[in-house]
C-alpha cells in the first residue's frame, strides 16, 4: 500500500466476509475505498439508481427497504448492501436509508468482482440465500460424527494379549498386573492369507496370529477351580471360543445387541482384524444410563402413572446428552417423539389394565410435533382417539372417555401439558368412530374454510401411536388422495401457514421486527420452526405425500416440480439450522437450571449464529412468499 | 463576524492574491502553484475539489520548530478518497530533540531517511493546486508551510484554507447559544478533533498520525456540511 490505511484495514479485517481475506486481498480492498457521510434521515441509495460499488457501513445504522416501502433489513456497523444489485447488475431494488449518522466506505465494483473470483468465502457471503447456511449445517454434521457413536469411543485401552501356550497360572499373573477382567488368547498362526480366517492378524513383526478366544475372571472360577484343574494347563485348554467379536466402527447399540444376544459381557474390538480392545457391559451400562433406549425401556417397566412421572428428569438429561453428541434435529426429534409415544402406549396400556378391555377396537392417535416426530423438550399433548364404526356412545363412550382422561392426566404429570386448543381424546368431539373422523376430513378438505382450518392444521400431522393402526393409515389415505385435488384446500391452506412471519433477524442486542419494531427476545417456534413446518405441510399435501416428518416431506416435494429448484434444499437447511438453535438453547437452558422454553434472546446468540439465524429467515421469508403465489385462492365458486 | 468577513473579502480578495503572486513569484513550482488559482469564492460547497491536510511537527512555534510530517486526503462533498492520498516524513532542518517527539509520533530513525520538504515540494503543490485546503485549526499549517517554503525559496505561501476547527468553533462557542451557555457557568464544548468528531457520530481514530488526522478532518467537514449548512452553500462564507 501507497498510504496506511491502517484505521481501515483493521476495521474491515475485524468483519465477516472481510474477517477472513488474505491480507493481500484485505490490502488491496482498503487501498481501493472511498469513504462519505450521511447524516440521519438522508437517503443513500434510491430506487432505481444504477450503483457501482459495494456500501461498507463504518459507523451507524441504515435501513434497506423494499419497494413496498417495507422494512427488509436494519444493518449496522461492519455489514454491507448493495451487493445484490452489484452481482446482478441491475439497478437498485432496495432503496436505503442512513437512520442514524453513518460513515460509509464504498468498495468499486472491479474490486467486488476481484474478491468474488479470489476468493470462495467472500462469494459465498455476498451471494443471497447461498449454500452457506447449507455449509454450516453440513459442517456441524460432519464435526460430530458420532451421530452413531462407535464402539471405539468407549474403549480405554489396549486388550491385554496372551498366547494359547501360556499357563493359566501366567494368564492370571498378567490379567493380575494388568489390572484387567479380561484377556485375548491367541496364537500363531501358519496361513494368515486366509480369507475365511476372520480372526488372523498380522503383528509388527510380520508374524500372523490367530485370535482363538477370550479369557475372563470367571473363566478361572468355572472352567479351572470348579472342575479342580490344575494352573499348569496351557490357557487354550480353558479358553472360550470361537470368541465373538465386534468391529470397532460399529455402533454402541449394535455392540450391546450382540451381547445382549449372546448373553456375554466381554465382546473383543477388531479393527479390521486387529484386536484394539475389549468392551465390558458395564462400559455400556454407564454410558446408556443417559440414552433414550435405556429410557424407553424403563418406561415400559414402569406399573404406575408416578413411577412415569419420576422419569420425566430423565428425558431432559437424555435430550442433553444427544445434544452433546451432535445429533441433529431430526434424530433428537424422532428420539424425543419416540419417548413420547412410549409414555403413551404405556399410559394406554395402564389405562386397559385399570378399565379391562376396551369394549370396541380403537387406535389412540398422535397429532402434531409427535406425529412429525419432532417433538420438542417442551411440547404439549395433542392427540385424539379413532374408534371403530361399531362404536355406539351410549354404551362404549364411558369406557374411551375414562381412558382418554387417565392417559391424558398422566400425560399431564409425565410434563407434556395439556393442549391449550383442546386437541385431547377427552374432548369428545376428538373421540369419534372412524366413519365421523373421515367426515370430518372430507370436510375440511372439500369445504375449507381458513378460519375453521386454523384450528384444525394441527389434524394433518397424524399418526398411529396404538391400537388399531389401519384406522389412522386409513384416514392417512384420504387426506393423500384429496387433498392435492382441491386448490380451495391447499389455498386455505396456504393462507393460513403465512400467518407467522418470521423476524428480520437481529439488530444490535434486539431482535428486529419487519415493522421496524426491536424486541428483546423472539420465540423460535412461533416464529421459525411453525411457518416452516406450515409450509412444508402445504406442499406436501399438494404432491400427494403420506409422510409426516417435515424433513421426509420435503424428500418427496423434492420429486416433483412444486418447488423452484435449489429451494426446497434451502429450506430444509433453514429449518435444519432453525430447529438446532432451538435444541442448543433448550439443552443449555437446562444445564443451566433454568426451564427451558422456545424463546432465545439476542445476547445468547453468538454473532455466527445470528447471521445463519438472519439468513434462515430470509429463507422462511421468501419461501412464504413464494406458496401465497403457488397456491391462489380460486376465483369462483 | 460579520466585520471579520467583510475584511476578508475586501482587503484579501484570496483570487486576486493567488493572481498578483502568480505574477510575481520567482520559483517555477510556486509559480505553477499560484497560477492554478483557487475556486471561485461563489463555487457551492458541493462543486469544490477539496485537500484534507494535517502535518506534525516539533513543536508549535512556525520560527522555532519544523514539519516531521505531512498527509494529505483529497475529496469532495461526496467522497473522500483516501487511496488518492499522500503521506510524507519530512527532515526537519535541525536534527530532533527528545523533548519534541511527545508532540509527533516520529522517531528519529524515521527521519534520517526522509528527504528535505523541498524534495516533495512539487508533488506536494501539485495535489494542492486547484484544490481547497481543509484542516482542523489552520493557523498551525498556514504558518509552518508559509515558513518552510520561505526558508527554501525565499517566498513564502498563503491559500485560503476551510478550518473544520473555526467551524465548529462559530457553531459551539462564538454562537449566541453557546454564550449562553457559557455565561450559565458551563464549560464550553470542546472543539478539538475527535471531541468534534463525537458531536456527529464519527468513530474514534486510535491512531495519531498526520494521514489519520487528515482523513479525519475531511469526513468531519464532509459531517458538519451535512448538518450545519447545504451542499449550496457558497464556500466564500466558509473560507479563512
Amino acid at each position: 500500500m501507497s498510504v496506511e490505511l491502517l484505521e481501515v484495514r483493521e476495521h474491515m479485517g475485524r468483519f465477516a466476509p472481510f474477517d477472513t481475506l488474505s491480507d493481500e486481498l484485505l490490502d488491496d480492498v482498503a487501498s481501493h475505498i472511498e469513504i462519505a457521510y450521511f447524516k440521519a434521515g438522508s437517503d443513500i441509495h434510491h430506487y432505481g439508481q444504477t450503483i457501482n460499488e459495494l456500501c461498507y457501513i463504518r459507523q451507524g445504522a441504515v435501513d434497506v427497504y423494499r419497494r413496498s416501502g417495507e422494512l427488509y433489513n436494519r444493518l449496522g456497523e461492519g455489514d454491507i448492501f448493495g451487493q445484490f444489485s452489484l452481482l446482478r447488475h441491475h439497478p437498485v431494488r432496495f432503496p436505503s436509508k442512513a437512520i442514524e449518522d453513518t460513515l460509509l466506505y464504498y468498495i468499486p465494483a472491479d474490486v467486488f468482482r476481484r474478491l468474488c473470483e479470489q476468493d470462495d468465502n467472500f462469494a459465498d457471503f455476498v451471494e443471497l440465500e447461498r449454500p452457506r447456511l447449507e455449509a454450516t449445517v453440513e459442517q456441524y454434521r460432519q464435526n460430530n460424527d458420532m451421530l452413531i457413536t462407535r464402539v471405539r469411543k468407549l474403549l480405554t485401552r489396549r486388550p491385554v494379549m496372551i498366547e494359547a501356550s501360556a499357563s493359566v497360572q501366567e494368564a492370571a499373573r498378567r490379567m493380575c498386573e494388568e489390572n484387567v477382567t479380561s484377556a485375548l488368547v491367541y496364537e500363531a498362526s501358519p496361513n494368515a492369507d486366509d480369507d475365511d480366517a476372520r480372526h488372523s492378524f498380522i503383528d509388527n513383526n510380520g508374524q500372523s496370529w490367530t485370535l482363538i478366544g477370550i479369557l475372563t475372571d470367571v473363566d478361572f472360577r468355572n472352567r479351572v477351580l470348579a472342575p479342580g484343574l490344575s494352573a499348569d494347563l496351557p490357557v487354550v485348554e480353558i479358553v472360550s471360543r470361537p470368541p465373538r467379536t465386534i468391529q470397532s466402527d460399529e455402533s454402541i447399540h449394535e455392540a450391546m445387541l450382540c451381547m445382549l444376544r449372546n448373553n456375554i459381557h466381554h465382546l473383543p474390538v477388531l479393527h479390521r482384524r486387529y484386536p484394539v480392545g475389549v468392551l465390558h457391559l458395564s462400559d455400556i451400562v454407564r454410558y446408556e444410563t443417559n440414552s433414550s433406549l435405556y429410557l424407553v425401556n424403563n418406561i415400559f417397566s414402569q406399573t404406575s402413572i408416578k413411577g412415569l412421572a419420576q422419569l420425566s428428569s430423565d428425558v431432559r438429561a437424555a435430550f442433553v446428552r444427544m445434544v452433546a453428541d451432535g445429533a441433529d434435529s431430526r434424530m433428537i426429534g424422532s428420539a424425543l417423539s419416540s419417548i413420547g409415544r412410549s409414555f403413551t402406549r404405556r399410559l394406554v396400556e395402564l389405562a386397559e389394565e385399570a378399565l379391562g378391555p376396551p369394549p370396541v377396537p380403537y387406535c389412540f392417535m398422535a397429532l402434531g410435533s409427535m406425529a412429525r416426530n419432532e417433538q420438542a423438550i417442551v411440547s404439549d399433548q395433542d392427540n385424539a382417539l379413532v374408534l371403530d364404526n361399531r362404536f355406539d356412545a351410549e354404551r362404549h363412550d364411558e369406557y374411551f372417555a375414562a381412558l382418554a382422561q387417565q392417559v391424558s392426566d398422566g400425560l399431564a404429570a409425565c410434563g407434556y401439558s395439556y393442549c391449550k386448543g383442546n386437541i385431547m381424546a377427552t374432548n369428545p368431539r376428538w373421540r369419534q368412530p372412524l366413519a365421523v373422523w373421515k367426515r370430518y376430513f372430507d370436510d375440511w378438505i372439500a369445504r375449507p374454510d381458513p378460519q375453521a382450518l386454523l384450528d384444525s392444521s394441527i389434524f394433518f400431522d397424524l399418526d398411529a401411536v396404538h391400537g388399531e393402526e389401519t384406522f389412522v393409515e386409513q384416514l392417512q389415505d384420504l387426506v393423500a388422495e384429496q387433498a392435492s385435488q382441491s386448490p380451495k384446500f391447499l389455498a386455505a391452506m396456504a393462507r393460513n401457514a403465512l400467518n407467522r412471519k418470521p423476524p428480520l433477524g437481529f439488530f444490535r442486542g434486539f431482535v428486529m421486527e419487519n415493522t421496524g419494531e426491536h424486541k428483546n427476545s423472539i420465540n423460535l417456534k412461533r416464529r421459525g420452526i411453525a411457518p416452516m413446518v406450515d409450509l412444508i405441510r402445504v406442499h406436501a399435501l399438494a404432491c400427494g405425500s403420506r409422510a409426516q416428518n417435515s424433513f421426509a416431506r420435503l424428500d418427496d416435494i423434492a420429486q416433483t416440480q412444486l418447488l423452484p429448484e435449489g429451494s426446497g434444499d434451502r429450506i430444509r437447511y433453514a429449518l435444519e439450522f432453525i430447529s438446532m438453535v432451538r435444541i442448543r438453547h433448550q439443552a443449555l437452558d437446562i444445564e443451566e437450571e433454568r426451564e427451558p422454553d422456545n424463546n432465545i434472546e439476542p445476547e445468547n446468540v453468538s454473532s455466527e449464529e445470528r447471521h445463519n439465524l438472519k439468513e434462515a429467515f430470509l429463507v422462511l421469508s421468501n419461501a412464504q412468499k413464494f406458496l401465497g403465489f403457488r397456491y391462489p385462492m380460486p376465483r369462483s365458486r | 463576524m460579520l466585520s471579520f468577513r467583510l475584511d476578508n473579502s475586501q482587503q484579501y480578495s484570496w483570487q486576486e492574491y493567488l493572481a498578483e503572486r502568480a505574477a510575481r513569484a520567482r520559483d517555477p513550482r510556486l509559480k505553477r502553484y499560484f497560477s492554478a488559482g483557487c475556486p471561485a469564492p461563489d463555487t457551492p460547497i458541493c462543486n469544490t475539489p477539496m485537500l484534507a491536510l494535517d502535518m506534525e511537527t516539533t513543536g508549535l512555534d512556525s520560527s522555532r520548530h519544523a514539519i516531521v510530517s505531512i498527509g494529505l486526503v483529497p475529496f469532495t462533498l461526496q467522497r473522500i478518497m483516501p487511496g488518492a492520498g499522500r503521506y510524507w516524513v519530512v527532515k526537519p532542518p535541525r536534527p530532533l530533540t527528545e523533548s519534541s517527539i511527545p508532540y509527533h509520533h516520529i522517531t528519529h530513525s524515521e527521519v534520517e531517511q526522509a528527504p528535505d520538504l523541498s524534495d516533495i515540494a512539487d508533488e506536494l503543490l501539485g495535489m494542492m493546486a486547484g484544490r481547497l485546503v481543509v484542516a482542523h485549526y489552520h493557523r498551525l499549517e498556514r504558518a509552518f508551510l508559509d515558513s518552510a517554503f520561505e526558508a527554501r525559496m525565499g517566498e513564502g505561501i498563503r491559500f485560503p484554507m476551510l478550518d473544520t476547527m473555526v467551524l465548529e468553533a462559530n457553531r459551539y462557542r462564538h454562537s449566541w447559544r453557546a454564550k449562553l451557555t457559557s455565561w450559565l457557568g458551563k464549560s464550553p464544548a470542546s472543539i478539538r478533533l475527535q471531541d468534534s468528531r463525537d458531536r456527529y457520530g464519527l468513530p474514534a481514530y486510535t491512531s495519531h498520525h498526520a494521514l489519520t488526522d487528515a482523513l479525519a478532518t475531511a469526513e468531519l467537514l464532509q459531517a458538519q456540511i451535512a448538518h450545519h449548512h447545504t451542499p449550496h452553500t457558497p464556500i466564500e462564507t466558509l473560507w479563512v
